[in-house]
């Protein structure tokens, strides 16, 4: 059903811009919404995944107890101090030079995946620096609120979550919306580990054809994702308003 | 007997570590050098080209101002990695066509390092041009009113006035700028310039250890970037010097 509907806009998009549209993008039409297709897939998974990890992760690193919170401050630095592509990198060339024998079946279905790697990596990563701007918003949030929210007796997490992160998420909406537009921009680099994504499939042209055109219509359509990005973005902040 | 393996297989990555003949670890050195002298000059570039963009984004006419914005909110929308191989193959083919409409053979070949210092600085200066146009707002106005009622002439009451208290605001921004673009550099592994990520993957390749050299060039960003954050909050506390607490 969603393959198919993917299937039916690529090829009513191509149709429709063929007439004005110059021959090579007519041709590598198809390919680059595939690509659009999946960097969008790639983009609303990881942010929607990469939330909850991130509210784990920073519920950790608050929760006062030293066996949760050093972890989790450590995978945070560590993840917010190296680039994603060596990330990429150690997880998928590293982690998966190791192999069935060594990794065993159920992490080796994970690792031999290019798809799967990529997603995995960008969830940890833009968890990590999500965490950072909610540990942020939520030290901005009265301290008071919380003593008070456990006193009539909801328990530290009850409070977190209903009286502390609503706050704290409200206030961090910008930084949490440039986070997303980083993680997009970042998500091209999934195409080193050979993922068809946007990029990818845009490079895999530029291969057979060596005309810089191509990458002027990769950027337009990242651009346009951008800018779709930041509109719903700003709108979701009115609202809150 | 498993004790054993763990000792022999430390003993091994210690020696494929180690500095010399054998080891790879001066050329992983090397790498970071490259490194951060690739970060290093994009800096200088990037702030250039930066404050001559801000300078467009602040001015009157809008023949400056829209070009100025347009680039940034480009910069801002298209992958880092876009950019650079948009600029690599792109200044490769403007030299080589330019080259044969002056009756030259077309088949120079562009630095890759230059490429990524090029690619690198245009992304470093469009976020930079922004921090310096809040900098530059951030000065309050009376005091460049009251220089250019003590005689000073709007020139000179910029460059002594505006432009030394310009970088105390804009030295936070830049901060975070940098430890953005030092991790942005490994993107020039994708270019085939030797530096760390470079080295780490052929290091890799060829030993048919890739886990441990890309770990390890992991740890020497993780060492560059704890170390650069230090420096940072180090100037950040010069720049701040006689000012009240805020």
């Amino acid at each position: 059903m969603y393959s198919e509907l993917k299937f039916n806009l690529s090829d009513s998009i191509c149709d429709a811009v063929s007439p004005v549209a110059s021959d090579l993008f007519t041709s590598a039409c198809p390919r680059l919404f595939d690509g659009f297709f999946i960097t969008i897939e790639f983009l609303l998974l990881s942010t929607v995944i990469g939330f909850f990890v991130a509210v784990a992760v920073t519920f950790a690193r608050l929760s006062g107890n030293a066996i949760l919170s050093y972890p989790a401050s450590a995978f945070a630095y560590a993840f917010r101090g190296t680039p994603l592509l060596v990330q990429l990198w150690i997880v998928y060339y590293g982690i998966g030079s190791l192999g069935e024998a060594s990794l065993g079946p159920v992490l080796w279905f994970v690792f031999k995946d290019p798809w799967l790697v990529g997603l995995l990596v960008l969830v940890l990563n833009t968890s990590a620096y999500a965490s950072e701007i909610l540990r942020g918003g939520l030290v901005n949030v009265p301290k008071g609120q919380m003593d008070a929210a456990m006193t009539i007796g909801m328990s530290w997490f009850q409070a977190m979550r209903r009286i502390m992160l609503p706050q704290a998420i409200r206030t961090a909406w910008p930084a949490y919306g440039t986070e997303i537009i980083l993680l997009m921009k970042g998500s091209a680099l999934v195409s080193t580990i050979t993922v068809m994504d946007l990029m990818g499939q845009t490079r895999t042209v530029f291969a057979r054809s060596f005309d810089l055109e191509v990458y002027v219509y990769a950027a337009l359509l990242y651009l346009t994702l951008a800018g779709t990005l930041t509109f719903t973005l700003s709108r979701v902040e009115r609202l809150w308003r | 007997m498993a004790g054993e393996t763990v000792m022999n297989a430390i003993n091994e990555s210690v020696s494929l570590l180690s500095i010399g003949a054998d080891g790879w670890g001066d050329d992983l050195l090397r790498g970071a050098a490259r490194t951060l002298e690739l970060g290093a000059l994009s800096l200088l570039f990037g702030i250039a080209f930066g404050l001559i963009l801000a300078g467009g984004k602040l001015s009157r006419s809008p023949f400056l101002r829209i070009p100025a914005s347009g680039y940034t909110l480009f910069i801002r929308g298209v992958p880092e990695f876009l950019v650079l191989l948009l600029v690599y193959f792109g200044s490769e083919q403007i030299i080589n066509q330019s080259a044969i409409s002056m009756g030259l053979n077309g088949d120079f070949a562009v630095s890759r390092f230059a490429a990524a210092v090029a690619g690198l600085s245009l992304i470093f200066a469009a976020y930079a041009c922004d921090v310096f146009r809040g900098a530059y707002l951030s000065v309050p106005k009376g005091q460049m009113e009251a220089a250019i009622a003590v005689g000073m002439s709007p020139t000179k009451a910029f460059i002594r006035v505006r432009l030394p208290q310009l970088w105390r605001f804009a030295i936070p921004g830049l901060g975070n700028l940098w430890m953005v673009m030092l991790k942005d550099t490994s993107l020039a592994a994708v270019l085939a310039v030797d530096e760390l990520l470079r080295v780490a993957k052929l290091a890799g390749e060829t030993t048919r250890l890739p886990l441990l050299f890309l770990c390890t060039a992991g740890l020497l960003y993780l060492a560059m970037t704890a170390l650069s954050d230090l420096i940072r909050a180090r100037i950040e506390a010069r720049s701040r010097r006689g000012l009240p607490e805020s």
